[in-house]
């Protein structure tokens, strides 16, 4: 398969509008006549609802949550990235491109990745204008913050509940379409099946959670904006409904799955206590413009940190790296704690948590300056671990947070099958190995609000596609197929619960396809993960029946889909013989315990063909060409 | 430690329902009141019994979707804590906890603990928003906002729309969800052109969905878990009248 990026030509500060330019837009009289059906309520879908609407198109968004406000895009603590260069400190579209580039350590496509910082400033202007309240300086201006992998300050922020407003302000956007009859709600509906029909995607299969059942619905387009699967890990910051489903059955429909192994641990989330625990929590990234992360230079030192005087103490990332600091990119603080926490050196009852101490910024700046930035996180910490952050440091380690693969797509947010668009953290295309701290919200909003809605029209211009009734046997086929799956679930009546399986899924991942993998444990967790899913199938027990609210059934729909999306991974990361960014292999690092690239064999896009339950995928590769940034190594020091 | 747990079971929206007990052994104070309700749940489960329902999502007191009444008050006795960031350390050894869902007419019970939430959405839709199609906005530093402003709309903005407000009042008013959503936008300079309009078609809404009216109980604040003040109510009423002087109560 001859993977096509259809990547515009010319000067690379051109493109986007050179696209926009050329596009053949739909007769506004003519919108209303085309149906678009999008998947998932996040920034990046309810951006995208909200905006076809009020261009005019039909749309059906669909979440499988009460209300589409609930999306998980509203955790989002610190902030969102753009090139506005208000601070006068050098900014400009071309240093968010390169940065991001850098960041996600040159293997992203050089053309979305500019298109996106090019965009970045008119995503600001639109929040502001929905009434976002972002931060503000007294003199009435937007406030900047500066976040992990810059030396600018370009972050803007809304207390540490960034994502939660800029939702909001997609929500009271998608809200006003609803009132106006020009988008149609469902919520608490489940994406089961994507229909194909030609080739074309036509339709989706959604499971109505309440009465359990299945329902088909037509398309012109099919937009997923679904999100990551940073779940797979069991243990993740995602919250607990989050899932690989739509993605996972696109990819068994012919969708090629780019780049999964590319999985982003957060350096700074509230260590795990125990057995029992059922999500890991993110303190901000933020946190690290004020804190100072260290651990006692001794090994098993077990004193109270107070006790610890500062020349026994290892502050260790200024140390490493001096330039960026406490700032150094998520991967590379990550690793840094599990490298001291390996040696011993690892505080908390379990030894694995580094410290985040604030005792510095609150003598500098006063309690009351750090409070007002980071009041709310310092209350969530207290609350959590019951330990007051004002006057002992934060422990911390890190965690899965986000998924940089996703469904290949071009540069049009296409999949390889024709009128399936993917988009945000669903599609792989635009922070490479490593995302940035502040661009995922960019990186939705971007899709959402101004990619989506021109390359759609440039779709549609194209023609009005041919309307597939939903009596259609593909349809019908498709029906059958997710209720049998459920049915199948059901009839295992084994011994143990859908969570069960779950955790011990997350346990294999995060041992061996965690934050240091190697060829050896690759292959034992296909082995393993195989071994799991024969006896999930085998030993699953259910409770109570699919025509009804049921969160056995929905678990156990979303663990099966778990159990093969893992092999995948694995399978990924096996093949990816190199390290870059977030995907570390230990047999490829430099003296100094960094990733080493090997751009001769690995400057690609690995996109993956289903080829059955089991059986090992085909990989497909897009080259990366470079023309416009020089490839470097990624140095932070 | 252990806990006596007393939990509402309602299978459906027309069934009776009843409180069911349940004993449970081995509940660490590290955890959260949901991850409790996790083990409940997996132990239900390897009886054959049917898991308590209940919503919940993000874990971290963000997306409004968890909201338990816990032992009377509207996500548990801990002020501006919602019920997933309860945790059992707050608790005794050997404690009786009664579980309830929240109770109010505009919440119809969808099953055990889980209510139907959705007034709050159609009241939204009825005006908590700004019109400004995308595309159209000017550079986001041609507006200034005062930074007292843009704080006191943030503190607005904080509302999670989990419902407590209203399952906490008597009246079963859900004012303080109104006036935290009109009062963001309305504090704005951006929200001052459909201002009127805003507040008139929101607390029409509400009452359209059967909330009661505010009679200062305060009721609302103290389970808000997002400390949401009651002083936005009173400037929620403030915008209302000087509307309705304006534009008569229709839309």
């Amino acid at each position: 398969m001859k993977l096509d990026g259809k990547v515009p030509s010319g000067p690379i500060e051109k493109r986007w509008s050179n696209y926009i330019a050329d596009l053949k837009p739909v007769n506004p009289a003519n919108k209303r006549k085309f149906k678009v059906i999008v998947i998932g309520t996040g920034l990046a879908g309810g951006g995208a609802a909200a905006t076809l609407a009020e261009l005019g198109y039909n749309v059906h968004a669909f979440t499988y949550h009460d209300s589409p406000r609930r999306a998980h895009s509203i955790a989002a603590q610190g902030g969102i990235n753009a090139a506005k260069n208000y601070q006068n400190d050098g900014d400009s579209v071309w240093r968010l491109f390169y940065d991001t580039v850098k960041g996600g350590d040159f293997r992203s496509r050089e053309s979305n990745v500019y298109r996106l910082a090019e965009v970045s400033a008119n995503i600001i202007d639109q929040a502001v204008a929905q009434g976002v309240p972002f931060a503000r300086e007294y003199g009435g201006y937007l406030a900047n913050r500066s976040f992990g992998g810059a030396l600018v300050s370009r972050t803007f922020y809304a207390r540490g509940q960034t994502g939660q407003q800029l939702l909001l302000g997609v929500y009271s956007a998608l809200n006003r379409q609803i009132s106006l009859g020009k988008v149609t709600m469902h919520n608490r509906k489940e994406m089961l099946d994507v229909v194909i029909v030609d080739g074309r995607a036509v339709g989706v299969v959604v499971r109505d959670l309440l009465t359990g059942k299945m329902e088909s619905h037509y398309g012109d387009a099919v937009v997923l904006a679904t999100g990551g699967y940073a779940n797979t890990y069991f243990l993740s910051t995602n919250a607990q409904h989050c899932n690989v489903t739509a993605t996972y059955r696109a990819y068994k429909k012919g969708a090629l799955f780019a780049n999964p192994c590319f999985t982003q641990i957060h350096p700074t989330c509230i260590p795990v206590s125990g057995e029992h625990q059922s999500k890991l929590t993110l303190m901000s990234e933020s946190l690290r413009n004020d804190g100072r992360i260290w651990v006692p230079k001794a090994v098993g030192d077990k004193r109270n940190p107070q006790d610890i005087p500062e020349d026994e103490r290892d502050y260790y990332l200024e140390r490493m790296y001096p330039s960026y600091g406490n700032l150094a990119p998520r991967d590379i603080s990550s690793r840094a704690a599990k490298r001291v926490c390996d040696e011993g050196r690892g505080v908390n009852a379990t030894g694995n948590a580094v410290y985040l101490d604030f005792s510095d910024a609150i003598q500098r700046l006063g309690k009351q300056v750090i409070a007002d930035k980071y009041g709310n996180l310092f209350e969530m910490y207290e609350r959590i671990t019951g330990v007051d952050p004002y006057n002992n440091p934060m422990m911390i380690y890190p965690a899965l947070h986000y998924t940089m693969g996703g469904l290949w797509v071009d540069y049009n947010l296409m999949s390889n099958i024709e009128g399936l668009f993917v988009l945000g953290e669903a599609n792989f295309s635009d922070h490479g190995a490593n995302r940035l701290g502040a661009s995922a919200l960019m990186q939705g909003l971007s899709d959402g609000y101004f990619v989506l809605p021109n390359t759609i029209n440039s779709y549609f211009g194209k023609g009005k596609p041919q309307t597939v009734p939903t009596d259609h046997p593909e349809f019908k086929k498709a029906e059958v197929e997710a209720n049998e799956r459920i049915n199948k679930l059901i009839a295992i009546n084994g011994k143990e619960t859908p969570t069960h399986f779950h955790r011990r899924l997350g346990k294999i991942m995060w041992d061996y396809v965690g934050m240091a993998r190697n060829e050896k444990g690759l292959k034992i967790a296909i082995e393993k993960i195989g071994e799991l899913r024969e006896e999930f199938w085998q030993n699953l027990k259910i409770v109570g029946t699919a025509g009804n609210i049921n969160p056995v059934i929905e678990k156990a729909n979303r663990v099966a889909d778990f159990m093969e999306f893992a092999e995948l991974l694995a399978y990924d990361a096996l093949e990816r013989d190199e390290s870059c960014g977030a995907h570390f292999r230990v047999e490829h690092q430099t003296e100094e315990g960094e990733a080493k690239r090997n751009d001769a064999d690995f400057s690609y896009v690995a996109a993956w063909e289903y080829k059955g339950v089991g059986a090992r995928p085909e990989l497909h590769k897009e080259e990366l060409n470079y023309e416009f940034i020089h490839l470097a190594e990624r140095s932070y020091k | 430690m252990k806990v006596k747990l007393h939990i509402w079971r309602q299978n459906g929206p027309n069934d009776k329902g009843k409180m069911v007990d349940y004993n449970l052994d081995n509940v660490s104070s590290d955890m959260s009141f949901l991850e409790m309700l996790d083990i409940l749940n997996e132990d239900l489960i390897l009886k054959g019994e049917e898991p308590v329902v209940f919503e919940h999502d993000c874990r971290e007191g963000i997306c409004g979707s968890c909201g338990l009444v816990i032992n009377g008050h509207p996500h548990g006795p801990e002020s501006g804590t919602t019920t997933c960031q309860l945790h059992m350390r707050k608790f005794k050894d050997g404690d009786d906890i009664y579980v309830e869902p929240f109770r109010s007419k505009a919440f119809p019970i969808i099953k055990d603990l889980m209510v139907d939430r959705s007034a709050y959405d159609r009241i939204q839709q009825a005006g908590g928003f700004i019109s400004a199609n995308v595309g159209s906005a000017p550079d986001a530093n041609a507006i200034l906002i005062a930074k007292n402003i843009a704080d006191l709309a943030m503190d607005a903005a904080a509302c999670i729309g989990c419902g407590a407000c209203a399952a906490a009042c008597p009246n079963g008013s859900a004012m303080l969800f109104v006036a935290a959503k009109s009062s963001q936008l309305n504090l704005l300079p951006q929200g001052q052109p459909e201002k009127n309009k805003r507040v008139r078609a929101m607390i029409n809404k509400m009452e359209e969905e059967g909330f009661g009216g505010c009679s200062n109980y305060y009721e609302c604040e103290a389970a808000c878990p997002k400390n949401i003040s009651v002083r936005f109510i009173a400037k929620m009423n403030r915008d209302y009248f000087g509307a309705v002087v304006k534009e008569g109560t229709k839309v």
